[in-house]
C-alpha cells in the first residue's frame, strides 16, 4: 500500500465527522459474500478495511481426502462461474507431476471449453457490472438480461456435452471425460457467431453513453507498478499496460497452435478493465473457432480403463501448473505421494490476487465508485475463500 | 330544506371531485407500475408480469394486496414519530400535484390562477418526507441517501423550474389551463421562432430534469441500490413503503402530466373540442407518452454519480434553462413590440 493510503487507513474509525459502513457481505452489489468496512466522509471513501473467508470451505484440506479422480468435480467449485478453467488447473497439476501426456484431441477439447468458459464468465461479469453501476432498476438490469441471455446459451451448449450447467467434472487426468455429441460442434459455431453479433450490441449500448464513460473512465485507475507489485493477472494486469497471458507465456494444452491476440490497454482505469475484456470475447470466439477446424481425430484421454477411482494414481512428486482463467491465472500446487490422493495441494487463484489491490485503489473514492471498481475486478468468492 | 351558503356548496363540489380525482389517480399510479414493467419487459426481452389475471392484469392489486399484509416492522433505533410520519409527508404532496392540473378543459379540482407555482412549490416538498425517512430510520444507507437527496432536489429544482417557466413566458398565465389552451394551434415543443428550436430544447431540458426530480435512473441516487440497498427506504416495509412507492409513482405521472400539459398540447387533439371525454383521453396519451419517454431512459442508461450529478446540473443544466428562458423572454418582447 502506498504510504499516503496507508496514513489515511491509520488515522482509524473514531473521527467525528466519518461514518463506518458496512459494505457486506449481505449487499446486492457484492459479488459473493465480501464485506468491506468503509469510512465515509460525507461520500467518500477514506478508509477500507477488507474482510474475507465467508465462504470458506477447506478446499485445499478437502484435495488431500479426495482421489484424482473425485476432486475435478470439487475443484469446479472453487471459482464456480469459471468451473472448466479450475478444474484443468488442477488436472494438470496432476499429469504434470505424473507426467502424463494428454491426447491432442483431448487438449484441443480442453482448448474449446475453456474460451466457452471465458466467454459465459465474461458475460457474466458484463452483465453484473452494468448492474452494480446501473441498478436493477435501470440500465444495468437491462445489459445484465441480455448478457444472461448469452451466457444461457453457452451453458446450453456445456449441458448437452456434460449434462451439467455450472459445475462439471469435464477434466479428468489425463484428458477429459467426454467427446463431443453429434452436431455439438455446428451448434458451437452457430452460438458463438451469434454472441459476436450481439457484443456489437452491448458495444453500442455502453460505449456510445456518456454516462457509462462518465462512471468507468478514469475510476479506478491501477498504475503499471501497482499492479506488478500487487501481483495482478488477467485482465486486470493487461488493463493496466502490462502484456501478461500464460496461454502465450508459457502455453498449455496446444494454445501455441492458435492465432489470437492478447489485448492491452494503457489506462488502468475501469473503462481499460472493459475494453480488454470485450476484445477477449473475440479473440476466444477465435480460438473456438480455430479449434473446431482442426480438431483432431483420436482419443480424448490417455488414462486406462480402472475399476475403482482409488486405482488412477499419480507418481511421486511434486509440480505446479497454471492456466489462464477469465479472471487470471489460476494455479495449483499438488505434492503427491504415489497414492491415489495428493499428499497436499494448494490454490492460487486469481480472484484472491486481484481482490488484493482494491485497498490501494479505493481510498479517495465516491460509494459509488467502489461498486464500479469492484464490479470492474470481477471477484468471485468461491475462489478467494476455497 | 334551507339552502346551503354557496361557500359549502364549493367546499362540498371540491371534495367530491378532489375524492374522484384522488381515486383515479391512486388507481393509475397502480396500473402504471404494470405500464412500466411490461415495457421495461419488452426492452429486456422477457415477458413480464403475466400471472395474475389476464396477461398479469390483477398484478398491481396483488402486488397491494400483499404489502398491505406484510409485517409492519419499526427499527427499535429509529425515531418512531418521524419514521412514521414519513411516508405521510411523502405521500401529500405528491397527490397534491394534481389539484391544479386540468385534465380537459373545465375538469380539474381547482384551476387556480397561479396553478404551476402551486404545482412546483408543492412538489418540491417532498423532499421534507425523503429527508424525514432517511433520518428517522436510523439507518446509515437511508442517512446518505436522505443527504443525497436534499443535494439533488434543491440542485435540480432550480433547473426545472426555469424550463417550466418558458411556456408561462410564452402564455403570459401562470393558470395551468390557460397555458393548454394557448396551444390548441400548436404544443410548444414545435416552437422555433427564427428556426431557433427553442421549444425542442426546452422539452428536453424538461425531460432531463425531471428525471432528476423524480428520481429515476439515471439520476436515482437516492435509491441507488447496488450502493446504498434501498436508500431512504430501506427500513420500510408493508403499507409504509406501499406509500411511499404509491407517492413517487404518483409524483412520476404527475410530472408527466405536467410535461404533456406545458409543451405538448394537453389535451388538444382530435375531436377534443367535441367533448371532455376525449381531451382527457389525449391529454392522458400524452403524459403516457412522456412517463414511456422516461421509463425509456431508465431502463437504458446506467446512473450516475453525485458529483457528476451536481455537475450536470450546476454545470450544464442551470446555465441551459436560464439561456433558454432567456431566449424565450427575447423573442416574446421582440415579437410583441413588432406588433405593437
Amino acid at each position: 500500500m502506498d504510504p499516503e493510503a496507508r496514513k489515511v487507513v491509520e488515522l482509524g474509525y473514531g473521527g467525528s465527522e466519518r461514518l463506518t459502513m458496512n459494505m457486506g457481505p449481505q449487499h446486492p452489489s457484492a459479488h459473493g459474500v465480501f464485506r468491506a468496512i468503509l469510512s465515509l466522509e460525507g461520500e467518500t471513501v477514506v478508509g477500507v478495511d477488507a474482510v474475507i473467508g465467508y465462504l470458506h470451505r477447506c478446499h485445499e484440506k478437502l484435495g488431500e481426502t479426495l482421489t484424482y479422480t473425485q476432486y475435478p468435480s470439487i475443484a469446479s467449485k472453487t471459482d464456480y462461474v469459471a468451473a472448466m478453467c479450475s478444474e484443468l488447473a488442477y488436472v494438470r497439476a496432476a499429469e504434470a507431476v505424473g507426467k502424463i501426456e494428454v491426447p491432442k484431441r483431448a487438449q484441443y477439447l480442453r482448448v474449446i471449453v475453456s474460451e466457452l468458459q471465458r466467454v459465459a464468465s465474461h458475460c457474466l461479469w458484463l452483465g453484473t457490472w452494468c448492474l452494480d453501476m446501473g441498478g436493477a432498476l435501470g440500465g444495468g438490469a437491462t445489459v445484465f438480461l441480455y448478457c444472461i441471455r448469452e451466457r444461457e446459451w453457452v451453458l446450453d451448449l456445456f449441458e448437452a456435452l456434460v449434462g451439467a450447467r455450472l459445475l462439471y467434472g469435464f477434466h479428468q487426468v489425463g484428458g477429459v471425460r467426454y467427446d463431443i455429441p453429434a452436431g455439438w460442434a455446428q451448434k458451437c459455431r452457430e452460438t458463438i457467431a451469434l454472441i459476436e453479433r450481439r457484443l456489437i450490441e452491448y458495444e453500442d449500448m455502453l460505449e456510445r453513453n456518456a454516462f457509462f464513460q462518465a462512471r468507468t473512465q478514469g475510476v479506478g485507475t491501477i498504475s503499471r507498478e501497482l499492479a506488478q507489485t500487487v501481483g495482478l493477472s488477467g485482465p486486470l494486469i493487461r488493463g493496466s499496460g502490462v502484456s501478461y497471458d500464460i496461454r502465450r507465456l508459457e502455453p498449455y494444452s496446444s494454445y501455441e497452435d492458435f492465432d489470437f491476440k492478447v489485448p492491452v490497454e494503457t489506462a488502468g482505469d475501469c473503462y481499460a478493465r472493459y475494453r480488454v475484456r470485450m476484445v477477449e470475447f473475440r479473440e476466444s470466439i477465435k480460438i473456438v473457432r480455430q479449434a473446431l477446424d482442426g480438431l483432431p481425430e483420436g482419443p480424448v484421454s490417455s488414462r486406462p480403463g480402472v475399476k475403482s477411482v482409488g486405482q488412477v494414481r499419480v507418481a511421486k512428486g511434486e509440480g505446479y501448473a497454471r492456466v489462464e482463467g477469465p479472471r487470471g491465472e489460476v494455479g495449483c500446487y499438488l505434492i503427491s505421494d504415489g497414492s491415489a490422493k495428493p499428499y497436499r495441494m494448494k490454490w492460487r487463484g486469481a480472484s484472491f490476487s486481484n481482490l488484493s489491490v482494491l485497498p490501494h485503489i479505493l481510498i479517495g473514492t465516491k460509494v459509488a465508485d467502489v461498486v464500479a471498481i469492484m464490479g470492474s475486478v470481477d471477484p468471485v468468492f468461491g475462489e478467494v475463500d476455497r | 330544506m334551507p339552502a346551503l351558503p354557496p361557500l359549502a356548496t364549493e367546499a362540498i363540489h371540491a371534495f367530491i371531485v378532489g375524492f374522484i380525482v384522488l381515486n383515479v389517480i391512486i388507481g393509475m399510479v397502480t396500473y402504471v407500475t404494470l405500464l412500466e414493467r411490461k415495457f421495461a419487459a419488452r426492452m429486456q426481452s422477457r415477458i413480464g408480469p403475466y400471472r395474475v389475471g389476464p396477461h398479469g392484469l390483477l398484478q398491481p392489486i396483488a402486488d397491494a394486496l400483499k404489502l398491505m399484509m406484510k409485517e409492519d416492522v419499526v427499527p427499535r433505533q429509529a425515531d418512531r414519530r418521524v419514521y412514521n410520519l414519513a411516508p405521510i409527508v411523502f405521500l401529500v404532496p405528491c397527490m397534491l400535484i394534481f389539484a391544479t392540473l386540468p385534465f380537459a378543459p373545465g375538469l380539474g379540482v381547482a384551476d387556480l390562477n397561479i396553478g404551476i407555482l402551486f404545482f412546483l412549490a408543492v412538489s418540491a416538498m417532498e423532499i421534507v418526507g425523503l429527508f424525514m425517512g432517511g433520518w428517522g430510520s436510523n439507518n446509515k444507507y437511508a442517512l446518505i441517501s436522505a443527504m443525497r437527496a436534499v443535494n439533488q432536489i434543491i440542485s435540480y429544482d432550480l433547473p426545472f423550474i426555469f424550463v417550466a417557466l418558458i411556456p408561462v413566458v410564452l402564455t403570459g398565465s401562470l393558470r395551468l389551463s390557460d397555458i393548454a389552451a394557448a396551444q390548441a394551434g400548436m404544443p410548444f415543443v414545435l416552437w422555433a421562432p427564427y428556426w431557433l428550436p427553442l421549444g425542442p430544447l426546452a422539452f428536453l431540458a424538461y425531460i432531463v430534469t425531471t428525471l432528476a426530480a423524480e428520481n429515476r435512473v439515471p439520476f436515482d441516487i437516492l435509491e441507488a441500490e447496488s450502493e446504498l440497498i434501498a436508500g431512504f427506504r430501506v427500513e420500510y416495509s408493508g403499507m409504509k413503503f406501499a406509500l411511499i412507492q404509491l407517492g413517487e409513482y404518483a409524483h412520476v405521472i404527475g410530472t408527466s402530466f405536467l410535461g404533456a400539459l406545458l409543451f405538448l398540447g394537453a389535451w388538444s387533439g382530435p375531436w377534443s373540442d367535441t367533448s371532455a371525454g376525449w381531451g382527457a383521453t389525449w391529454f392522458l396519451l400524452k403524459a403516457m407518452f412522456v412517463f414511456l419517454l422516461v421509463t425509456w431512459i431508465r431502463w437504458s442508461f446506467v446512473r450516475i454519480r453525485v458529483d457528476q450529478i451536481l455537475a450536470i446540473s450546476w454545470k450544464l443544466l442551470l446555465p441551459a434553462s436560464l439561456v433558454l428562458l432567456m431566449a424565450t423572454g427575447l423573442v416574446v418582447a421582440l415579437r410583441s413590440t413588432g406588433n405593437g
